[in-house]
């Protein structure tokens, strides 16, 4: 089982070397002079020169890339020039509204994909098959910032069923004491029922225009592997065996039929951490991706950099996590390493 | 060529759905080609005693806060859509095309040093990585269309990898080295052409999701800038005022674009069908 981990691990670290080189390119990518624009325009040379030799700007490349690390690895990615906050600081109080957002999404979108993908399979050529063609090709065809806002104007401005679409509470409750950040759990954990209502009216609009984006890849991969599944010989012998549909279909078809769908998670998680910056933009959502949005409309780098990074390395240990579940589950795979 | 057009029929009637993204494509074209033309109205001229008219005999998608009119703009904007998606998908093929192709055919050093380029871009969640390169490259339309080849170039690369590492061991390839041709030549003259179809899927498969990027990236303000009509920015703009009930300033550029999307997924599966029955879902 360690070993499993490890190797898990071991093969991360290449990524992550990738993730944090291609993010320090891109600040030097980064058009004009930051020393000319953090001095701001009425800067003398020398004051110029000053903040270049302040910012570590008049150093060779090798130089400034282990400056980089070192500021990442004391956790310092630098300070907004809007609210002159730490970066660093702004992400980490901002996470959780994104991962709440991510997270009820990804759970929206599997439990509408799996069965849809499921029954697809099982009833194939029929109506439920068609079903889950349509749906599919259309999820993956729907702009996320237009099915957001156009939720927005039917449940909300039309039907009046959900709450303005600004943010995470109505302003007339207050938040939640803060445990683990995530409004959901803390209002249940604390038994604040009116503010777990209140959070979830206004986390649903959002995650559903998400997991309608992010549904069709899980969907079509669980339909095309039941399908291979209930192809196979085991199955027909199970089935020529007398076991029940119900039986055939959920212990031994499913089981096996679930492992391409576990793979198929990363490439969810890719969507959905892309989607959840427009979703952000559309609903007012104080989460990171709004944050980087803000910044790049007043040319703030850093949070737009530190934002970046902090979405490669959730990321990548998304990933990490996706392959070590995988091999929980597959016994084959644990075989192998 | 007969049969393949004889087996493209087939697929067409099998799956009329296809033949619907045809015709749902040539308008696009039309509308790309010819826009600025047929457009009814000059796209930038606002009019400030008609700003926000809801649909109309006049002004059939409505006008929007300055005045102007959505359907011209929506209209004209098609060929920047389209030119941005078409440039970048070009470009990704490119980028891809040779470095998988070289890749697959040579091995080694050459296979390593893509594989290892396409699996670090595959590390970012692709649309942050393409925020972060239009960010870091500057606010240009030009830098929407390198970002977007850049976070598609990984999936050529490996499909050209894996097309062209089959092949380099293919008779037609010893032929064409034995009757003395380099091996420059060996790969661009007779590996390349040879997977040229399966990349041609590719390209219309991830048509539509460049468009989307495209899209996407100018919402959040990167890239097109006002007043230039462009479908992605006319729904932020349109955004304003869904709470207030001004649907249709997002609704119409939205639905075009959901729509060209559409169209462009479609026609990739059908591409797909005709070219690779294998592939066939």
């Amino acid at each position: 089982m360690l070993n499993l981990l490890l190797s898990r691990l071991a093969t991360a670290i290449p990524s992550i070397v990738g993730v944090v080189v291609v993010t320090f390119m891109l600040t030097r990518l980064l058009p004009g002079d930051p020393a000319a624009y953090f001095a701001g325009l009425a800067a003398s040379p020398q004051a110029i020169a000053e903040i270049r030799a302040k910012l570590g700007l008049d150093k060779s490349l090798p130089e400034q890339f282990v400056g980089y690390i070192g500021d990442l690895l004391h956790g310092n990615l630098g300070n907004s020039l809007s609210t002159g906050q730490p970066v660093v600081v702004e992400i980490a109080t901002r996470l959780p509204a994104s991962a709440e957002l991510t997270l009820f999404a990804l759970i929206v979108a599997v439990a509408i994909a799996i069965p849809l993908g499921v029954l697809a399979a099982v009833k194939q050529g029929t109506w439920i098959d068609h079903t889950c063609r349509i749906v599919t090709t259309a999820g993956v065809s729907l702009p996320v910032f237009f099915t957001g806002l156009l939720f927005a104007y039917v449940f909300y401005y039309l039907l009046q069923w959900a709450p303005a679409p600004t943010g995470r509470l109505d302003v007339f409750l207050s938040p939640p004491t803060h445990i683990t950040g995530f409004y959901l759990i803390d209002s249940a954990l604390t038994g604040n029922l009116e503010t777990l209502w209140g959070a979830l009216r206004q986390l649903a609009l959002p995650a559903i225009s998400m997991a309608i984006f992010s549904l069709a890849p899980l969907a079509r991969m669980t339909r095309g592997s039941m399908l291979a599944v209930l192809g196979s010989d085991f199955i027909r012998t199970a089935r020529a065996s007398g076991l029940s549909p119900r039986t055939v279909i959920f212990t031994y078809a499913f089981r096996n039929a679930v492992l391409p769908v576990i793979t198929t998670l990363g490439m969810v998680f890719s969507f959905l951490l892309g989607a959840n910056v427009l979703v952000e933009t559309v609903f007012a959502w104080p989460g990171i991706g709004l944050y980087a949005v803000n910044a790049l409309i007043t040319s703030d780098y850093a949070p737009v950099q530190g934002f970046v990074l902090t979405m490669a390395i959730l990321y990548v240990a998304l990933n990490l996590t996706i392959d070590f579940v995988y091999g929980l589950v597959d016994p084959r795979v644990r075989l192998d390493s | 060529m007969l049969p393949l057009l004889r087996h493209a029929r087939y697929v067409l009637s099998e799956n009329p759905v296809t033949g619907l993204a045809f015709g749902l494509f040539a308008l696009f074209l039309i509308a790309a080609l010819f826009g600025p033309v047929l457009a009814p109205y000059n796209p930038l001229q606002s009019n400030a005693a008609m700003a926000l008219k809801p649909p109309s005999a006049a002004h059939w998608f409505g006008t929007d806060q300055l005045g102007r009119d959505i359907f011209s703009r929506v209209l004209v904007a098609t060929r920047l859509d389209l030119t941005i998606a078409f440039a970048s998908v070009i470009l990704a093929f490119m980028l891809g095309a040779l470095s998988g192709v070289a890749a697959g055919y040579f091995g080694g050093w050459t296979d390593r040093i893509v594989g290892r380029l396409a699996d670090t871009i595959m590390a970012f969640p692709l649309f942050v990585l393409a925020m972060g390169i239009v960010a870091a490259l500057g606010n240009e339309v030009i830098n929407i269309v390198i970002a977007t080849a850049i976070i598609n170039f990984p999936l050529y690369a490996r499909v050209a990898r894996a097309e062209a590492n089959v092949r380099r061991d293919a008779g037609f390839v010893e032929a064409a080295r034995l009757s003395g041709n380099g091996e420059a030549r060996v790969v661009l003259g007779h590996v390349l052409p040879n997977i040229m179809p399966i990349m041609m899927v590719q390209m219309s498969l991830t048509m539509g999701y460049a468009i989307l990027n495209a899209a996407g990236l100018s919402f959040i303000g990167l890239g097109v800038r006002p007043p230039d009509a462009e479908w992605g920015i006319m729904v932020a703009e349109g955004a304003n005022f869904i709470q207030s009930g001004e649907w249709w300033i997002a609704l119409f550029p939205g639905a075009t674009l959901m729509l060209a999307v559409f169209c462009f997924n479609l026609l990739g599966d059908g591409l797909r069908d005709i070219i690779d029955p294998r592939m066939r879902t």
